[in-house]
């Protein structure tokens, strides 16, 4: 029997091709494979399931055994958050045309590349800047990027980090920056969250390539210091990179305000769902000055003229980009990341537009502050940790309630909530701290049963 | 409207069928029409120019007259503004010359022009990089990198250049003592360097975001030599474009057609023969950084006989570091680069792989044969 | 019988730029409101932010109803060329196979979509047994002993691998290990991803038979040999039989060894990565596998290992102790993580899918299809004038050929990019190379097992009429696309910072003058 995807397995088409290459079997095709190499066994792989339907019902099975964020109410955040995903996101990625299209040239995929310039054009609104790039796979490898673009433009070898940027997105950079580029954390202090500024100013020198902060940062917290951490790596000639949250963007400052040379972040918020952190995709910005083009391994679509006037065409620009940094070992390759997110993302910023990015923005203002107050009037609990102003994440404290973070989101689980993460391992010096988000998914009653799940679960 | 020059050396070419090996000198010449050859030139340039028609209108072509251009000019429905005089079946060298120096006058924007070896030599001597050039190969000996590969692939990039659609690079002319070859014997010299056009690749990097230049590679690799530099060892530094940055990078003054040599940074020998060479490597631990000659790929042989059997004995085959662009390593479709030092020893001794620096920490084995 | 070709013309809307359908005070979606008792209780939620770290202008985004934003959208990606379209057989290398539609409903259900990553392992069974099992069919099908599919792309997974490369030299004291070799015709990430992680790089060149060189090998292993990353086969198509030497070679002098197998389509359960030695590999999942590729990702490189190394993969994998799937995070020597959380877990969960679908047997014949398509459409593209097959005259090629039109040059004035422009007159891709050239004027074409035979001849056909064209009428080639949706583009203005423009606000700024 054919197998529906094989067209060609068709006894007799294949017949027909063999006698047209000339040989007997396919077998001969692999001539050139030495019998030595060649694999005799059968693999150990299930019978396939033959008919879509059973194929449907097997698959379904095994997911059925999910719970979703759709069934339990959800808190977790933590560098993947639930948002609202309008459904034009969805109808335009599972477009046919755009899923399963790759990488043809600027004629015949004209609309993807106008799509994905599109994109650029409005993330670079969102963060004020004029050069953005087809995205990467997600934050963490954008602030990685971010760093070695920072390293080639100053010539420099170091990169300072806040202590606050989250362990996994660190780990991702460290592994990254290895072995040519030294990364050094700066200390933050336990009542704010925000940087110290003495201990920067200690470890900033002329080795360091760039200070790297984030906004809202990982805990939460919004760092109001952006301009005196800009000011004072740009005295000693490094760069200043910021990661972002784009949801934040309505309502607050973009890092370019406040000194930024280089903004990155995630765009997995702006209408793509978290697929278990499959929805991530990482977004560079620069000014558009050709030493910062120079260094970007991305690809960057931009406007070009075609033969017949005022026809739009694009194309890669600067595509024999001239690196000034030659001891860069190889330049970094970006093969095939995440474009049909950015794609998305630029359908979201259209939908919203400025006035939704600004609603969206002061509403989860309103509702994390709002699950703040809440959770600060239950006994035993602190909500939140870190004095001053926060965006959609806060760290709740449970150590005078005398129960472990895992013991609550335990008892939250048996209450159908995903509770905030555990911070306890990552940081022990907050004690049983859990790092809890509130976004527009969230309504009041929604934050209300959190509240007082989490009383009955601490009392 | 764009102009472009056209020269014709119509006796270029009429050695190789009677095995003479190039038509230098008036007497060759006479010997070559005794023994029944004919012109080849006039027939490549109508081919190259043939390639060029679509542009009928758009270019105004400069040449000389008769056959120095005029003739194919004409064959190929161009309506050309004649320029100079000549003799009849008596032109030579320096018709070339005066007809490169006039077009450079009237300020044309491509000198195209049919010939060999010599030709290019004529050319190089009358304008030298003041404009840019495109040899048509027509000639017997094309040692030289300013030729197309074939006179309708000159055609096809004399027209995307007059469109401005090629960028332009240095190609080297190459010297060959004619007398020598034709007795066996090949005393190749790196002449000197013209511009030519330069075809720019336009087609999208599939997944890549970008391709680092050519001249981004040359800078990488001349990075790499001089942060490797050691003290205690001399650096003889073989001509080239190709070493040129890293004598520019050192702020050296450099011998673009020689061999000059370097030791802690600072320049300890100019333009150096083979004798002095020897002398300077006297006792001494020295490194050679040499890079491939013209389009064939010589390492040895060609263009850099200062770089002797002897000089290479005196340094080692460990301590040749040879460099090259990756561009001009796929220019030569696979074929190894060759030795031909003269003497068959060092030559076996050279043969085998080299490892090839090709950017920052960069390298590719290639194959060498003598 | 002959071919008809189609009187294609793609959709042209001539749209505009997003910004030029903007007008002041349309709304495409309206956000939800918070209610009035958070409202009372909190205030504007303004008041918090300090001053300086308020937006001062709201940013300049356009303003659609959303059926416009919709339309828009629409139109962009009718003018896009998926391959559910067009007979993708001309983007080489990419593997441009048939993405099943229910493995789509699959991966975008609420079951995967809605989950976030941090959930209680017990909430996410199902989504950890597609992806223990999927390990197994690898291992399975690679004969290595451990998967991690947390790599977001195959370059991605060549960083990881690089990265493990590493950490086992410098584990064993042998950190002045900083050499990988490659080859000319490896997938080029092979040598960036080495070097990005601090290596050194040798490239081979080929034989003269167009093998790759293994007394280059010999020559270029030492005691700075950190490993071997290379693909086979090859870009060219060409098989590389003796890979077991190549392997033997580098593991003497002390390497590693790792396949890039992004491209496996033409060897499943033909040969693999365990028999010829290597100790490390990773499948792209977006090929292969066939998830869709998303006009360049989301994407998997799925990533390899042999037990001896498995306890450097990334963390955390996923373990199964016979009644409960959960995340193992305590790995001490671990390279780390390459991305956040697991990697991209739908398209895993659609390559899990197309595995069931076919078994071991359909995974043969998903190979054996592919290679037959591909030496089909190598015999007929060598019957076309001025087109040849470079390297190992005469032999079979594996799933894919870098074909020149070197000859087509030459003779007519006509490239391959020229040819390329006219192909998509008639509604296909048509992919050259990578850069720098290798093969002169290439291009590379990859049938997979998807398309028909009459499809592949149809492709033959296209190729052939613009060929006659180049012949009798160049500058029709040299001049096209017509039916495309753009004309002839001028590449100029994106090589001059004072002119290119990868925004829209930049584009009027500098272009403009606004």
């Amino acid at each position: 029997m054919a197998h529906p995807y094989i067209p060609n397995s068709a006894p007799r088409v294949k017949a027909e091709m063999l006698r047209e290459i000339g040989v007997r079997d396919v077998e001969e095709l692999y001539a050139d494979i030495p019998e030595s190499l060649r694999f005799r066994g059968k693999m150990n792989l299930p019978e396939p399931l033959s008919s879509e339907y059973e194929l449907r019902r097997h698959v379904e099975g095994i997911l059925a055994k999910n719970k979703t964020c759709q069934e339990y109410l959800n808190f977790l955040g933590g560098g993947c958050w639930q948002h609202y995903v309008p459904a034009v996101c969805d109808e335009i990625n599972r477009r046919a045309e755009f899923l399963t299209a790759y990488g043809g040239e600027p004629y015949e995929d004209h609309g993807r590349f106008q799509a994905l310039f599109e994109y650029a054009s409005m993330m670079g609104e969102l963060v004020d800047m004029d050069v953005v790039n087809v995205p990467t796979y997600d934050w963490a490898q954008a602030a990685s990027t971010s760093l070695r673009m920072a390293t080639r433009i100053t010539g420099r070898k170091q990169v300072l980090l806040a202590r606050t940027v989250g362990p996994d997105r660190l780990s991702v950079i460290r592994n990254y920056c290895r072995p040519d580029i030294e990364v050094v954390l700066i200390d933050y202090h336990l009542e704010t969250g925000q940087m110290n500024l003495d201990d920067l100013k200690d470890k900033l020198s002329a080795q360091t390539a760039a200070v790297y902060f984030e906004n809202p940062s990982y805990l939460g917290f919004i760092e109001p210091q952006g301009e005196e951490i800009a000011a004072l790596a740009h005295e000693e000639g490094a760069l200043c990179v910021v990661g972002v949250d784009p949801t934040s963007l309505g309502v607050l400052a973009p890092p370019s305000a406040y000194g930024a040379d280089i903004i990155c972040g995630e765009l997995q918020p702006l209408g793509i769902h978290m697929q278990y952190g499959g929805g991530l995709a990482g977004f560079i910005a620069t000014r558009d000055e050709e030493r910062f083009v120079a260094e970007y391994p991305s690809r960057l679509f931009g406007i070009a003229p075609t033969v017949v006037e005022g026809e739009y065409g694009f194309g890669d620009v600067f595509f024999e980009r001239t690196s000034f940094a030659q001891r860069e070992r190889g330049k970094e390759f970006v093969g095939t990341a995440t474009a049909l997110w950015g794609i998305t993302a630029g359908v979201y910023l259209a939908l919203l537009g400025p006035d939704g990015m600004r609603e969206l923005g002061q509403g989860i203002l309103q509702r994390s502050q709002y699950a703040r107050r809440r959770l600060s009037e239950i006994r035993g609990l602190r909500a939140p940790v870190f004095r001053g102003a926060h965006f959609k994440e806060f760290v709740v404290d449970f150590t005078a309630a005398g129960r472990t973070v895992a013991e609550v989101n335990r008892a939250l689980l048996d209450r159908g909530i995903f509770g905030g993460k555990d911070l306890s391992a990552e940081f022990p010096e907050l004690g049983e701290c859990a790092l809890y988000c509130v976004t527009e998914v969230h309504t009041k009653a929604d934050i209300d049963r959190l509240a007082e799940a989490l009383e009955d679960c601490v009392r | 409207m764009k102009k472009l020059g056209l020269i014709v050396n119509p006796i270029a070419g009429m050695g190789g069928r009677v095995a003479l090996k190039g038509t230098d000198g008036r007497e060759v010449v006479a010997r070559a029409r005794r023994m029944g050859a004919v012109p080849e030139s006039p027939r490549r340039a109508i081919e190259a120019l043939e390639r060029l028609v679509g542009l009928r209108g758009q270019v105004e072509v400069v040449t000389y007259p008769q056959e120095m251009g005029e003739e194919e000019a004409r064959r190929c429905g161009f309506e050309p503004q004649v320029i100079g005089s000549i003799r009849p079946g008596e032109t030579t060298a320096e018709d070339t010359r005066r007809a490169a120096r006039e077009m450079l006058a009237l300020g044309v924007d491509l000198v195209l022009f049919a010939g060999g070896d010599g030709t290019a030599r004529d050319i190089y001597d009358a304008v030298g990089e003041e404009v840019t050039v495109l040899g048509i190969p027509a000639g017997v000996k094309i040692h030289s990198a300013v030729y197309a590969r074939n006179p309708r692939l000159a055609g096809d990039l004399a027209a995307l250049y007059l469109q401005g659609k090629a960028t332009v690079r240095e190609a080297e002319v190459m010297d060959i003592d004619e007398e020598a070859f034709r007795e066996g014997r090949v005393t190749a010299r790196l002449y000197g360097y013209l511009r030519i056009p330069y075809q720019r690749r336009y087609v999208q990097g599939l997944k890549a975001g970008s391709s680092p230049g050519e001249e981004s590679a040359l800078q990488a690799i001349a990075l790499a030599i001089i942060d490797g530099m050691e003290d205690d060892f001399l650096y003889v530094v073989g001509p080239g474009t190709s070493t040129r940055p890293i004598m520019q990078m050192l702020g050296l003054e450099y011998t673009l057609l020689g061999v000059d040599v370097v030791h802690k940074k600072q320049l300890v020998g100019k333009d150096l023969a083979e004798g002095q060479l020897l002398e300077l490597l006297e006792g001494r631990r020295a490194k050679l950084i040499i890079t491939p000659i013209g389009g064939q790929g010589y390492l040895f042989g060609r263009g850099n006989q200062q770089l002797s059997p002897r000089v290479i004995r005196e340094v080692g085959k460990e301590n040749i570091i040879v460099i090259a662009t990756r561009e001009k390593i796929n220019s030569l479709r696979g074929q190894p680069f060759l030795v031909d030092t003269g003497d068959a020893e060092v030559d076996r001794m050279l043969s085998g792989y080299v490892r090839v620096l090709t950017g920052y920490d960069d390298w590719i084995m290639y194959r060498v044969t003598g | 019988m002959s071919t008809k070709l189609r009187r294609f013309h793609q959709a042209r809307w001539d749209e505009p730029i997003i910004y030029e359908l903007s007008t002041e005070g349309e709304r495409g979606l309206l956000v939800s409101q918070v209610e009035e008792e958070i409202e009372k209780a909190v205030g504007d939620g303004l008041s918090e932010i300090p001053e300086s770290m308020r937006r001062e202008r709201p940013p300049n985004l356009p303003e659609l109803s959303q059926a416009q934003v919709l339309r828009h959208y629409l139109r962009l990606s009718q003018e896009t060329l998926g391959a559910d379209l067009n007979v993708d057989i001309g983007q080489g290398t990419c593997t441009m196979k048939y993405s099943p539609k229910i493995n789509e409903q699959l991966a975008t259900s609420p079951k995967v979509a809605e989950l976030h990553p941090l959930q209680d392992e017990g909430t996410v069974q199902g989504i950890l047994e597609i992806l223990y099992k999927m390990d197994l069919f690898l291992r399975e099908i690679s004969g290595l002993d451990q998967f991690s599919f947390q790599p977001g792309g195959g370059a991605q997974a060549l960083l990881a691998i690089a990265s493990i490369i590493r950490a086992y030299h410098r584990d064993r004291g042998e950190a002045h290990r900083d050499e990988i070799i490659t080859t000319v015709f490896s997938h080029p990430s092979d040598a960036a991803a080495a070097a990005v992680a601090g290596f050194k790089v040798i490239t081979l060149y080929p034989d003269e038979d167009g093998y790759p060189d293994i007394e280059a090998l010999k020559e270029a292993v030492s005691e700075r040999t950190a490993g071997l990353m290379i693909t086979n086969p090859e870009d060219t198509g060409i098989f590389n039989p003796r890979i077991a030497e190549f392997t033997r070679i580098v593991h003497e002098a002390g390497g590693l060894c790792s396949y890039d197998q992004a491209n496996a389509n033409g060897i499943l359960g033909i040969t693999r990565a365990k028999e010829a030695g290597f100790d490390l590999c990773f499948f792209n999942l977006h090929k292969t596998f066939s998830s869709p590729h998303g006009c360049g990702g989301p994407s998997t490189g799925a990533l390899g290992v042999t037990k001896e190394l498995a306890k450097y993969l990334p963390v955390p994998l996923v373990e199964f102790d016979g009644g409960k799937y959960r995340l193992n995070y305590d790995r001490p020597h671990s390279i780390g993580k390459v991305r956040s959380f697991y990697g991209v877990v739908p398209v895993v969960l659609r390559s899990y899918a197309w595995v069931m679908s076919l078994g071991a047997e359909g995974l043969r014949e998903v190979a054996e299809i592919a290679v037959l398509n591909n030496n089909y459409l190598l015999k007929k593209v060598l019957e076309i004038p001025g087109a040849s097959a470079p390297y190992a005259p005469g032999k079979h090629r594996v799933e894919q050929v870098r074909y020149s039109f070197e000859g087509l040059a030459e003779e007519t004035g006509v490239g391959t990019e020229d040819v390329q422009r006219r192909m998509f007159d008639f509604g296909v891709h048509y992919w050259t190379s990578h850069h720098p050239w290798v093969v002169p004027e290439p291009f590379t074409l990859e049938p997979t097992e998807s398309y028909s035979k009459a499809e592949l001849d149809e492709y033959i056909a296209i190729l052939r009429q613009v060929v006659k064209e180049a012949y009798t009428d160049p500058e029709k080639v040299k001049n096209a696309p017509y039916n495309s949706v753009v004309h002839k583009i001028d590449h100029a203005a994106l090589d001059d910072p004072s002119q290119w423009a990868v925004t829209w606000r930049a584009y009027l700024k500098k272009v403009k003058g606004r």
